[in-house]
C-alpha cells in the first residue's frame, strides 16, 4: 500500500517534470536552419575543393606553375599550364584546370605547395547536370573573384576544350 | 428553460456549430504543429500565409479534392457511415455547451447527460470504421479504441457523478452560475471535498483518454498499426475523423472548464462572457497539446493499469468521501 502510493507520488513528480522541461524548450530560440536561404558558415577546417590563394602584395595568384601539386595528385585531377611571355624571368600562370569529378579531397596537392598557392575553399553548396560542370579553371574562378586582377591578356576561352579532353582521358 | 422551439435559432446554432468546428479544428492543427515544433525548438509550418497561418486551409483543400477510395473488401456501408458517426455526435454536443449565459443553443436541464450520451457514440464510429476497412491494423486499433474507452468512461462517470452531487444540477449553465469568482470554482471548493483537484485531474486525464490523445493514442499508433482505424480512409474520409477528434478535444476541455473552472465567469467577478470560456477552454487544450508532444505512447497494459488500477479507486474514493462531506457538513 505504501509503495503504491510511493509509485504515484513519484509517478506525478517525473510527469510535472517532464512538462516543465518541454515548456522551457519551448521559449528557447529555434535552431532550425532554413537551408536554401541560410546557411551553415563553414569553419577554418573545413576541405572543399581547392582554390588559388592571393597574394596581398601584388593581388595576384601566388602560384608559380611549378607544378609540384600536378605531379603530387594522386587521382591525376590537376593540369597546370603556363606561359613564359618573352623577356619576362618566370612563366605565368594562365590555366588551373581542376577535375573535381576524381578529386577525393585528400589535400596533397596543398601540402605539397611550397609557395602555399592552394587552399580549400570554404563553399560546400555545388551541383550540376553534366560531369563536365565540374571540370574548372581555378584561374578563371580566381579572377571572377578578384576582378581588378583579371589580366586583359588572359584568353580564356581558345584551349580550354582542348585541355578538358586532356584531363578526363586521364 | 425555453419551452417553446425556436426554429431559426436553432438552425442558426446549427450552422454556427458547425462553421466553428471546422474552423476550430483547422486552428487546432496549426496550434498543434506550431506546438510541436517550438517544443522541439522547430519552426513549424511558416510557408503559407502569415505565420503559416493557411496551411490548414491548404491542407483541407487538399482533402477535400481527394478522391474518397472505398477498399473492395470493405463493407461499403459501415465504412462510409464511421465518419458521420465520429463527426455528428460531436457536433451535436455543442448545442447544449454555455458559450456564454445566453449563447447556448439549447439550455436544457440534463445538458450534462445529453453531452455524454453523444461522446459514447464517437467510439462506436471509430469500431466501425475500424470493422469496416476489412483490414487487420484497422481492426485491432478498433478493439483498442473500445477497452480504452470501456476503461475511461468510468473513472470520468464517477467523477461527474461526484460533481453532480456536489452541484444538484445538470444543467451546464446553472453549474457556470454556481461558479462567480475564483474561489468558487468547483476545483478550489475544498470544503465539498478535499479531493477537488485531484477530481480536476481525473477528469481531464479520463478526457484525454476518451478523444484518443497522445499520450493515449494507442488506436493509432503509428509504429505498430499504420495509422489505427483511418488507416483506409482517404481524402474527406479522413478529414472527418480528424475533425471529430477536435471537435471532441474541444468538448472535452469545455467540460472541464464548465464544470471545475467557472465556465464563462471571470475570475475576479467582472465581465463575465464568452471571451472567458474561450480563453479557459484554449489554456487547457494547450496543455492537451503540451502533454502530447511532452510524453511518450503508453503501452495498452498501462494504460489499462492506469484506469483500473489508479483512476477507478481515487475516483470511488473521492465518490465516498463526498457523499460523508455532503452528509456531515
Amino acid at each position: 500500500m505504501v509503495d503504491y502510493f510511493k509509485e504515484l507520488i513519484g509517478g506525478t513528480i517525473s510527469l510535472a517534470t517532464g512538462l516543465w522541461i518541454t515548456f522551457k524548450y519551448m521559449w528557447q530560440p529555434v535552431i532550425t536552419l532554413q537551408y536554401p536561404r541560410q546557411s551553415v558558415k563553414m569553419t577554418r577546417r573545413h576541405r572543399s575543393h581547392i582554390e588559388l590563394a592571393r597574394d596581398s602584395e601584388t593581388g595576384e595568384v601566388k602560384c608559380i606553375v611549378c607544378g609540384m601539386c600536378q605531379r603530387a595528385c594522386p587521382s591525376n585531377c590537376i593540369t597546370v599550364i603556363g606561359e613564359k611571355s618573352e623577356g619576362a624571368k618566370k612563366k605565368v600562370l594562365t590555366k588551373y584546370i581542376l577535375n573535381y569529378n576524381t578529386c577525393s579531397l585528400c589535400g596533397m596537392c596543398v601540402e605539397n605547395c611550397k609557395p602555399e598557392a592552394i587552399t580549400f575553399s570554404d563553399e560546400y553548396n555545388m551541383a550540376g547536370y553534366r560531369k563536365e560542370d565540374f571540370i574548372m579553371d581555378l584561374k578563371k574562378r580566381f579572377d571572377e573573384k578578384n576582378p581588378k586582377s583579371a589580366a586583359a591578356t588572359h584568353n580564356v576561352a581558345g584551349g580550354l576544350k582542348e585541355d578538358i579532353t586532356r584531363t578526363s582521358s586521364n | 428553460m425555453n419551452e417553446s422551439i425556436n426554429i431559426p435559432w436553432l438552425v442558426g446554432s446549427l450552422v454556427a456549430a458547425i462553421a466553428f468546428v471546422a474552423l476550430n479544428a483547422s486552428m487546432l492543427v496549426w496550434l498543434e504543429r506550431k506546438v510541436a515544433g517550438h517544443i522541439q525548438r522547430r519552426i513549424g509550418p511558416k510557408e503559407v500565409g502569415p505565420f503559416g497561418l493557411f496551411q490548414s486551409f491548404a491542407d483541407g483543400l487538399k482533402l477535400m479534392s481527394k478522391q474518397l477510395i472505398v477498399p473492395e473488401c470493405s463493407d461499403r456501408i459501415l465504412f462510409k457511415v464511421a465518419p458521420l458517426l465520429v463527426m455528428v455526435p460531436a457536433i451535436m454536443s455543442f448545442v447544449v455547451i454555455p458559450f456564454s449565459e445566453n449563447l447556448v443553443a439549447r439550455n436544457i436541464n440534463i445538458g450534462l447527460l445529453v453531452i455524454f450520451a453523444f461522446a459514447s457514440v464517437n467510439v462506436l464510429g471509430l469500431l466501425l470504421g475500424g470493422w469496416g476497412s476489412a483490414n487487420k491494423y484497422a481492426v485491432i486499433s478498433g478493439a483498442r479504441a473500445v477497452s480504452q474507452n470501456v476503461a475511461y468512461e468510468i473513472p470520468m462517470l464517477v467523477t461527474v457523478v461526484t460533481m453532480i452531487m456536489v452541484t444538484q444540477t445538470m444543467n451546464l449553465n446553472e453549474i457556470v452560475l454556481q461558479q462567480p469568482d475564483i474561489f468558487h470554482w468547483y476545483i478550489f471548493r475544498l470544503n465539498a471535498s478535499p479531493l477537488m483537484p485531484v477530481a480536476f485531474l481525473i477528469f481531464f486525464v479520463c478526457s484525454m483518454a476518451e478523444t484518443n490523445r497522445a499520450p493515449f493514442d494507442l488506436g493509432e499508433a503509428e509504429s505498430e498499426l499504420v495509422a489505427g482505424f483511418h488507416t483506409e480512409y482517404a481524402g474527406m474520409g479522413f478529414g472527418l475523423f480528424f475533425l471529430g477528434e477536435y471537435a471532441n478535444v474541444f468538448i472535452g476541455c469545455s467540460l472541464a472548464t464548465i464544470l471545475f473552472l467557472g465556465g464563462w465567469q471571470s475570475p475576479f467577478g467582472v465581465f463575465p462572457g464568452v471571451w472567458w470560456f474561450l480563453l479557459k477552454v484554449y489554456t487547457l487544450i494547450f496543455v492537451v497539446m503540451w502533454a502530447r508532444w511532452t510524453f511518450p505512447r503508453t503501452t495498452l497494459y498501462g494504460l489499462l493499469n492506469l484506469s483500473w488500477k489508479i483512476l477507478i479507486p481515487i475516483s470511488l474514493f473521492n465518490l465516498v468521501l463526498t457523499g460523508v462531506m455532503l452528509k456531515v457538513f
